[in-house]
């Protein structure tokens, strides 16, 4: 049934598909529309789960994290400051490998306080071992939850489901939101996995020197995820008709220069691309929608005919620059050395990216020598 | 001579922890879990935050209980306990007990948000905090339920520790939870009582258990008991129920012995002043004076 | 407890820290300085030594108690608390 909703009412429907038991959730700017939604599904019966109304974020993972290594289907929602501080607990959840699928509003961390779109707040958990998805609409966000449990309850690692906040978040647009029936066969029941038990006693998560092994079977499966990943998006796309790759590519088989993104501005480089295409100037537009693991191959295949590379950051880290532009140039390491990578930050705190701004950035790439610096886009003069 | 042919188990037989953990020898919180779990029984699932029991639990691969265990962040005991227990509702697994239990630290300081949350949602849990007033598993800091007047290693003496121990039963009575109860090792028989009588009520339930450590407080290790029971019988631990916020029954096991018997059993008194005796023998009659009125 | 684990490679290793051995076995005993010795003539079964020891080193056997150097850590809260003075603690003799 198609229905024109957004993001976070995607995000809520497809809660609701997947058939989640225990969702904890706390309400900050702009997750709050996607816990409001939960929460009254659960009060009517129309989601059979357990809706824990928490006095913190980082109490909503705790309950996900305890309700989930009972075997329950677990989900979360947060944004900013709830996910930083929910920090702790991201390591405790992959540590115990457990499938919990949560959505994160990307918004800008204070301070100064800031409520609209900005990914360096899930950037800056990258290091916790959770899978990583960014959208760039809200069909993308429905269709990435519901394969998220597929993936998290397969690979047993968490997996955060990441819109830009207000971009993507409050926007309204046709979301096509499946049969019941069809999302059953899509997703079954959670596979029996090794779980808290009275008649079985056991106790999950205490103190080691065996560390180093756990670590190494979550790389490997953090590995087998960017496999699994693709056939699950194949399998998905069998059913209902869509697939969305662990990177998207816009006329990048011969195009000069490619603009790397990701999120909703990959959609205003493809506009761009178009303008550049009629006069001539061969552009091309890779969106990597897979952050964790990070799909270095799959990116740098489409780049390797490329003679520039622009990525256009909408997060920072201070002293280093775009993340996505330096994870892009370590990947591209003894695939592509000499291929120059230019630096773009842009859009920080919900300023929007607009064709203009994509045009200057093409611009610079053209004109400008690489600084091997980021340029910052959208700056008062 | 006669013996008694059969042999009296003074409380329930089964037990629920393994032999073989690494408790220091004496230690309070390994009886203090001992006797709720004889209280609760094998369908119990336990979660604990880092603490001297998530040591006693002991490291990967073993375990010293008998119980499912999930060893859980530090701020995140009472929430973790509600998260399993949401996930028992959602399965129809509603005979099973979840036990939540965390030193003084992991309650009064950093659990305590979480702990109230859980409460005012009324959580189906039983919380249980072995209270050793201090930070014992990290190496004996002071925690908001040390006592004035108490050496920990940050309350160097003589700079020992100037405000007295925060009331968490008040804090939770102030949640008006269905049961709420204070208990001693000392006392296991009535421990074990008042954990069956929390076990048949709903909601959340919340047991104080006044836990001796020799470690921290500075005795030699036989005196746990005789130091459990002290704590009682001279009015520093009083020994109640509070039900519904509201009903306070207060045990009939206290006598008027002298607080000086108390700390002079323990090195971590060593610094105590006579004003410090003296306040304290003020605060113990307040307390007193307020359980009674209370208890009406 | 899960026996189908082993710490012997990354294979049978558990996915995560999911312990799988009990602490039986552990021998605290050697921590000892002191033993209790019970005096079976005086010891009225009345069970308070088996209920305030914190390791579950006193166990029912034969119709009588009996201390388990095993485990024993030699706190001597049995003999402290034992109404009829039936448990003396001596040096431990290594």
């Amino acid at each position: 049934m198609k229905k024109v909703i957004s993001a976070n009412q995607a995000v809520s429907y497809a809660v609701l598909a997947a058939k989640a038991q225990v969702i904890a959730a706390y309400p900050i700017t702009p997750q709050s529309s996607i816990v409001e939604m939960l929460s009254g599904f659960c009060a009517t019966g129309a989601l059979q789960a357990k809706f824990i109304n928490v006095e913190s974020e980082h109490s909503a993972m705790a309950a996900c994290i305890s309700a989930s290594v009972m075997g329950a289907r677990t989900f979360t929602a947060t944004s900013s400051q709830g996910l930083a501080l929910m920090h702790e607990l991201l390591h405790y959840a992959s540590g115990l490998r457990l499938p919990i699928v949560m959505a994160n509003v990307n918004r800008a961390l204070a301070s100064p306080f800031n409520l609209k779109a900005d990914l360096s707040d899930s950037l800056s958990q990258r290091d916790t071992g959770w899978l990583q998805f960014y959208c760039e609409s809200g069909q993308e966000v429905f269709d990435t939850i519901i394969q998220s449990y597929r993936i998290s309850e397969k690979l047993l690692l968490p997996v955060m489901v990441n819109l830009e906040g207000f971009i993507l978040s409050h926007t309204y647009e046709i979301v096509d939101l499946p049969e019941q029936s069809q999302i059953d066969l899509f997703l079954p029941p959670a596979p029996a996995r090794e779980c808290l038990d009275v008649d079985n006693p056991c106790m999950f998560g205490s103190t080691t020197d065996y560390y180093i092994n756990f670590r190494y079977k979550m790389h490997q499966d953090m590995e087998e995820a960017k496999t699994f990943c693709s056939e699950i998006d194949a399998e998905f796309k069998k059913v209902f008709g869509r697939d969305y790759g662990l990177v998207s590519t816009y006329l990048c088989e011969d195009a000069d220069l490619i603009l790397v993104t990701a999120g909703t501005i990959a959609g205003t480089c493809r506009v761009v691309a178009d303008r550049c295409r009629a006069k001539g100037m061969k552009v091309g537009v890779l969106r990597v929608r897979m952050f964790r693991p990070f799909p270095g191959k799959q990116i740098c295949e489409p780049l390797r005919k490329a003679k520039k590379v622009a990525v256009i950051d909408r997060d920072f880290s201070p002293g280093c620059g775009g993340i996505f532009a330096q994870e892009v140039k370590a990947s591209l390491q003894g695939i592509n050395c000499g291929l120059p990578v230019y630096e773009f930050i842009a859009g920080l705190g919900g300023k929007d990216v607009t064709d203009k701004d994509i045009e200057l950035i093409i611009e610079q790439t053209h004109k400008m020598p690489n600084r091997g610096e980021s340029t910052w886009i959208g700056l008062l003069k | 001579m006669d013996r008694p042919a059969q042999i009296k188990f003074p409380i329930p037989e089964e037990e629920l922890v393994y032999s073989g953990h690494t408790a220091c020898p004496g230690c309070g919180a390994a009886l203090a879990m001992k006797y709720v779990l004889k209280g609760l029984g094998p369908r119990t699932i336990i979660v604990i935050p880092p603490s001297c029991m998530g040591t006693i639990a002991a490291g990967f691969p073993f375990s010293s209980l008998k119980i499912p265990v999930l060893r859980i962040p530090f701020e995140s005991t009472a929430i973790s306990a509600s998260g399993i227990r949401a996930a028992l509702d959602v399965m129809g697994k509603e005979d099973i007990h979840v036990l939540a239990w965390a030193g003084d630290g992991g309650t009064f300081d950093i659990g305590l948000q979480a702990l109230s949350g859980s409460a005012e949602r009324n959580d189906n849990i039983i919380y249980v905090c072995y209270d050793n007033e201090g930070y014992m598993n990290t190496g004996i800091q002071r925690s908001s339920s040390t006592p004035a007047g108490a050496w920990t290693t940050t309350t160097p003496a003589p700079f020992v520790k100037d405000t007295p121990k925060k009331d968490i039963v008040r804090i939770m009575a102030a949640h008006n939870i269905p049961y709420i109860a204070t208990a001693s090792i000392g006392y296991p028989a009535d421990l074990i009582r008042k954990v069956k009588k929390a076990k048949e009520i709903g909601g959340t339930r919340f047991i104080l258990i006044f836990s001796p450590c020799p470690t921290g407080w500075r005795y030699s290790p036989e005196m746990t008991i005789r130091l459990a029971k002290l704590g009682t019988e001279t009015g520093i631990f009083p020994l109640y129920e509070i039900e519904n916020g509201e009903k306070y029954t207060l045990s009939s096991k206290r006598s008027e012995k002298p607080l000086r018997d108390y700390f002079a059993l323990q090195g971590r008194f060593r610094n105590l002043t006579k004003e410090n005796l003296q306040q304290f023998e003020e605060r113990v009659e307040k307390e007193r004076e307020y359980l009674k009125r209370l208890a009406g | 407890m899960k026996k189908r684990y082993s710490l012997k490679s990354l294979d049978t290793l558990p996915i995560t820290a999911i312990s799988f051995i009990t602490t039986e076995g552990n021998e605290t005993g050697e921590w000892r300085s002191q033993r209790p010795i019970l005096d079976q003539e005086k010891c009225n079964r009345c069970g308070l030594c088996w209920m305030y020891c914190p390791d579950n080193a006193i166990h029912a056997e034969g119709g009588a108690f009996q201390i388990s150097y095993t485990y024993c850590k030699g706190c001597g809260i049995c003999a402290k608390e034992c109404p009829r003075g039936a448990i003396l603690i001596e040096k431990e003799e290594r």
